[in-house]
């Protein structure tokens, strides 16, 4: 579905990506997990369209899409929702998730307000504060209205940039369980780039490191949990000397 | 009873001068909060607008049709500008596109001159301009003119910003450029949409005083700077603040003028402004955040 071949990204003179290579299958979760600086967000930035790769292919269901910007890959189904929810906070939450739709409103008013009622039924929690401003919600109901938001604009591949930052664990739980739900119930293709390596590596089909730019290991979820360097670096079980430049 | 009648007299005035600034601040505001831009050129648009209905109505149309095609001309010229001044210098720092609005409203001036030349023109009032007696203050239907559109404008903006989804994609931008990008909403388009929007509304306020005080190339530097106290007043980032700061400047204005000395008034407007800058620069009307930390 989605194909990602030599990745460059820069940001001015820091070479950031430096040629990644990943491909993605139509309804999994993929996991990226990583050290501060890794390039994690950078590279589900890049994929958004918010920075133009230098070097490299995006190709989405065939399509070369790398030189498309934010805009055309939104309305191309690949949506970023970013790091610290960024909502709209003195907009209510149905503005909030009614905007998740901007590029496809003028066109079909009727099936996004058919989205946005299903959506609400997805996350029950939010029904009763649709008429609140979203600053004054707390962090997982934020997370969950960004969530929203991102599935309103009707992706075929959701990005999510560190959606269990600052979150209690429960709720942490919650928006993991969710997220498994969308791929398994709603066929929508997931990138989970986390800090949290035991949450999304158990809620993940496939997984992947990433270190100073580069793939450093990929598998299953699985196979990943049970690696040894995995464990020694983020998991804190001294077994193996990690060689692959891997840091908690 | 002289007193009250004289007071309610300047309180007329102020409110009339308040809704002209009003018009001209709401501008202010739209243009900050989309493109995060101070346009010093928002009074040239009031000019436009006053001199454009006023050879419009010389070419015999009437006047209703020529105060109609003057803001959408203006509307017209905001998008040029827009376009061709900060669209282009968009990735500039902040000081550049300050820079540019005032370039900008001088060349404005510069073509002004040309076309419509040094002298004051006026343009009729939009009704009959009997005055009326109220308590025995004296009120032109002119000023009531300027006082009820500047409400109507209020609504409009009001319902514009909070019932629309354009008006919602705007307020989108301006909380959150960066989400709202990612949303797919185009800030090219928004802020194209801010500038024609905020040019319409200074043409409209410039038809609005043309039939009260007159309309000369130069007029929309004062009205500029003002309205731009205004919003500051207000609070620079909220369009009913920016109204409310307008109408207090316009009373303040009319009570200096006629209860102290005209030549004072502005001294004392931009005291108010430096005064607020340094007391509470967030504006007197500014709202507590409801963004949690």
């Amino acid at each position: 579905m989605l194909k990602i071949e030599n990745l460059h990204t820069y940001h001015g003179h820091l070479h950031v990506l430096e040629g990644i290579d990943f491909e993605l299958l139509e309804g999994e979760l993929l996991s990226i997990v990583g050290s501060n600086g890794a390039g994690k967000s950078t590279l589900l930035g890049t994929l958004a369209g918010v920075y133009s790769p230098s070097e490299g292919k995006i190709e989405f269901k065939g399509l070369d899409i790398t030189k498309d910007g934010v805009q055309k890959t939104v309305a191309n189904g690949i949506c970023l929702v970013p790091e610290r929810r960024q909502i709209f906070s003195s907009l209510t939450v149905k503005d909030n998730l009614m905007l998740g739709a901007y590029h496809r409103y003028s066109k079909d008013k009727k099936t996004v307000h058919r989205d946005y009622e299903e959506i609400v039924e997805l996350f029950p929690r939010l029904k009763q504060m649709l008429n609140r401003p979203g600053g004054l919600l707390s962090g997982g109901e934020q997370q969950m209205v960004a969530i929203g938001r991102g599935l309103m604009a009707n992706p075929k591949v959701l990005m999510l940039d560190e959606p269990s930052l600052g979150l209690a664990p429960l709720i942490v739980k919650d928006i993991m369980n969710i997220l498994r739900r969308l791929c398994d119930e709603r066929g929508v293709t997931i990138i989970l780039v986390e800090q949290n390596v035991k949450a999304a590596l158990k809620v993940a089909d496939r997984a992947c490191v990433l270190a100073h730019g580069k793939m450093a290991i990929s598998g299953t979820a699985q196979e990943l949990l049970n690696d040894p360097k995995i464990q020694e670096a983020y998991f804190g079980k001294p077994q193996t000397k990690s060689k692959d430049g891997i840091q908690v | 009873m002289e007193i009250f009648s004289q007071m309610l007299q300047l309180l007329f005035s102020g409110l009339t001068i308040g809704a002209i600034y009003a018009l001209i601040a709401v501008g202010f505001v739209i243009i900050y909060n989309v493109t995060g831009i101070l346009n010093f050129a928002q009074g040239e648009f009031a000019m436009f607008g006053a001199l454009i209905s006023i050879s419009l109505v010389k070419a015999n149309l009437p006047l209703w049709l020529a105060i109609i095609l003057s803001i959408v001309i203006v509307a017209a010229i905001g998008a040029v500008f827009e376009r061709t001044a900060i669209h282009t210098a968009r990735k500039s720092s902040m000081t550049t596109l300050i820079i540019i609005t005032i370039g900008v409203s001088i060349a404005f001036r510069g073509i002004a001159i040309l076309i419509w030349g040094t002298q004051a023109q006026t343009l009729p009032p939009f009704t009959d301009n009997t005055p009326i007696e109220f308590l025995e203050a004296v009120l032109l239907p002119q000023n009531l003119w300027a006082i009820g559109l500047s409400i109507v404008i209020l609504i409009v903006m009001m319902y514009f910003f909070n019932y629309t989804f354009t008006g919602k994609s705007l307020t989108a931008c301006v909380v959150n450029p960066f989400a709202a990008r990612l949303m797919g909403i185009n800030p090219n388009k928004m802020s194209l949409l801010a500038v024609v929007v905020s040019a319409g509304l200074g043409a409209l306020a410039g038809t609005v005083i043309a039939p009260i005080s007159g309309a000369s190339y130069d007029m929309g530097m004062m009205l500029g700077i003002k309205a731009f106290v205004a919003a500051v007043v207000g609070g620079l980032t909220n369009a009913p603040a920016a109204i409310a700061g307008a109408f207090l400047i316009g009373i303040i204005e009319a009570f200096t003028e006629g209860l102290w000395s005209s030549g004072l008034k502005d001294v004392v407007s931009f005291s108010l402004l430096l005064l607020i800058l340094f007391i509470k620069p967030e504006g007197l009307f500014a709202k507590a955040s409801g963004k949690r930390v």
